[in-house]
């Protein structure tokens, strides 16, 4: 396998790996504050669960772009990478999504954990605490737009 | 634990904090006619459990085991809560000072403990075994048994009680992490002083008194604070004023009681900013705070009831909720 694959295929994992530690960190942390409510609050189950899964949508995000990069670079499809150029292109396209996928996921995550907080005490202003960790959202949206861009405008070869 | 091991438990109290007594509430209970009222309308709200049988301080023991039990399985570390119940320890040390050396038994003086109860404390105090105690009570215990056994003076003993246990919330406070421990324990410390110096100004005692008993903290100069409450209450009132403690000043100024309730407003003051943490242990500990402050107004209440005190009168005891 020729370094311009290496950088390609790490570029790949990294939106993946990041951008899912990120997410898995702020499910994590938002499923705990979620717990806690639940367990004295029972009706409460489908709001803080809708406010927990809001960071995991980085995860996705990273998945969805190594895809169409592994789609694209010969591994599931497209033309195989013969140049190290081409590599970098692919691993700096993918950075946007792994680094604010990680970021945004964490920040998105202690966001939700204080809005879980809000509908305990006040379950009526649920739709504002949606709105809250919702804001985080943009930046990662932002940074896949971004990223897909990017790769889908590599010419290969 | 770091902060953000709390998460769960801040996220418990959240919803406890839904069930706490708002002023509303209380306003309501001390608009009441009588403590029979009060107690209906706090089991409407879920207080005492199946052993209580309408009896005031069953209901109260009972919200004081929930508060307990909820801390207890939030995980807290002990010695937080430990801190925070250094008051209700000394108190037990002097009750048990004075049951052992005037040998009249009075059970309804100690606080519920698991440990350090009325029984464990007698047999320590009575045996000698000071080590049982926890290190930070032993030096004074012995000392003030021995005080009460040779001079039977049991405000000399209480002083030097009180004295020592402000000096243990100070040290214990000092090696918290948690800042709102600290800040409270700070809080606690300064408003007791001011409580010693109001009351020693109105019962006369003279500055050895209040160097004795007065605990050097961070937010007050004690050493200006005794001088002020030794010469007299103008000068008292404008070291208050002057010094970041204007409301207890005027609080003094209006009644004994409204300087009380002042005391306790103020502790309350600290712990208010935990309503916006999400994370860490603050919460948690207001929460605690919150209901022993909710327990002692609804007792200040049934006992106003109880004894026939006029509304007026009622509400100006009461203190204000954290909620």
């Amino acid at each position: 396998m020729n370094s311009g694959m290496v950088f390609a295929i790490l570029g790949a994992a990294l939106s993946t790996a990041l951008a899912g530690i990120g997410s898995a960190w702020g499910v994590g942390i938002a499923g705990q504050a979620a717990a806690g409510v639940v367990s004295e609050d029972p009706d409460q189950f489908a709001k803080v669960l809708l406010l927990q899964l809001l960071p995991g949508t980085q995860g996705i995000y990273g998945l969805l772009v190594t895809f169409i990069t592994l789609s694209r670079i010969g591994v599931l499809g497209g033309t195989p990478i013969t140049d190290v150029h081409t590599g970098l292109m692919y691993l700096f396209a993918c950075l946007p999504i792994a680094i604010v996928g990680l970021v945004s996921a964490y920040h998105q995550g202690r966001t939700s954990v204080s809005c879980i907080g809000l509908v305990a005490k006040k379950p009526d202003q649920f739709g504002k605490a949606m709105l809250f960790p919702a804001m985080v959202e943009t930046y990662a949206i932002l940074s896949l737009l971004v990223s897909i861009l990017a790769i889908t405008n590599i010419k290969v070869g | 634990m770091g902060d953000l091991d709390y998460v769960y438990a801040v996220a418990r109290i959240r919803v406890k904090e839904k069930s706490l007594l708002s002023d509303m509430d209380i306003s309501q209970m001390a608009g009441m006619n009588d403590a029979k009222g009060v107690l209906g309308y706090l089991e409407d709200r879920g207080w005492g459990d199946a052993n209580s049988n309408g009896d005031p301080e069953a209901v109260l023991a009972a919200e004081e085991r929930k508060t307990m039990e909820l801390v207890r399985e939030l995980k807290v570390d002990p010695s937080v809560f430990a801190l925070l119940k250094y008051p209700n320890l000394y108190h037990n040390l002097k009750a048990g000072i004075k049951e052992v050396c005037v040998s009249e038994e009075n059970p309804g003086a100690f606080y519920p403990d698991e440990k350090y109860d009325r029984g464990e404390m007698i047999r320590i105090l009575k045996e000698r075994d000071f080590k049982a105690l926890p290190e930070h009570m032993r030096a004074v215990a012995e000392r003030a048994l021995a005080v009460m056994l040779e001079t039977r003076d049991g405000q000399k003993c209480d002083v030097l009680v009180d004295r020592a246990c402000l000096d243990a919330m100070i040290a214990g406070g000092k090696k918290q992490k948690n800042a709102l421990l600290r800040d409270y324990v700070e809080s606690t410390v300064a408003v007791t002083n001011i409580k010693v110096a109001v009351r020693a100004l109105r019962t006369g005692k003279n500055m050895g008194f209040l160097k004795e008993a007065l605990s050097p903290c961070r937010t007050l100069d004690v050493r200006l604070l005794a001088v002020a409450a030794s010469e007299s209450e103008e000068s008292l009132l404008n070291y208050l004023e002057t010094h970041g403690f204007r409301e207890g000043a005027e609080a003094l100024k209006e009644s004994p009681s409204a300087f009380e309730r002042w005391c306790d407003n103020r502790l309350i003051e600290t712990i208010r900013p935990q309503k916006v943490n999400s994370v860490s242990m603050g919460p948690i500990i207001a929460y605690y705070l919150a209901r022993q402050n909710e327990i002692k107004t609804v007792r200040i209440i049934l006992t106003a009831k109880a004894n026939g005190f006029s509304e007026e009168a009622t509400r100006e005891r009461v203190r204000e909720m954290y909620v």
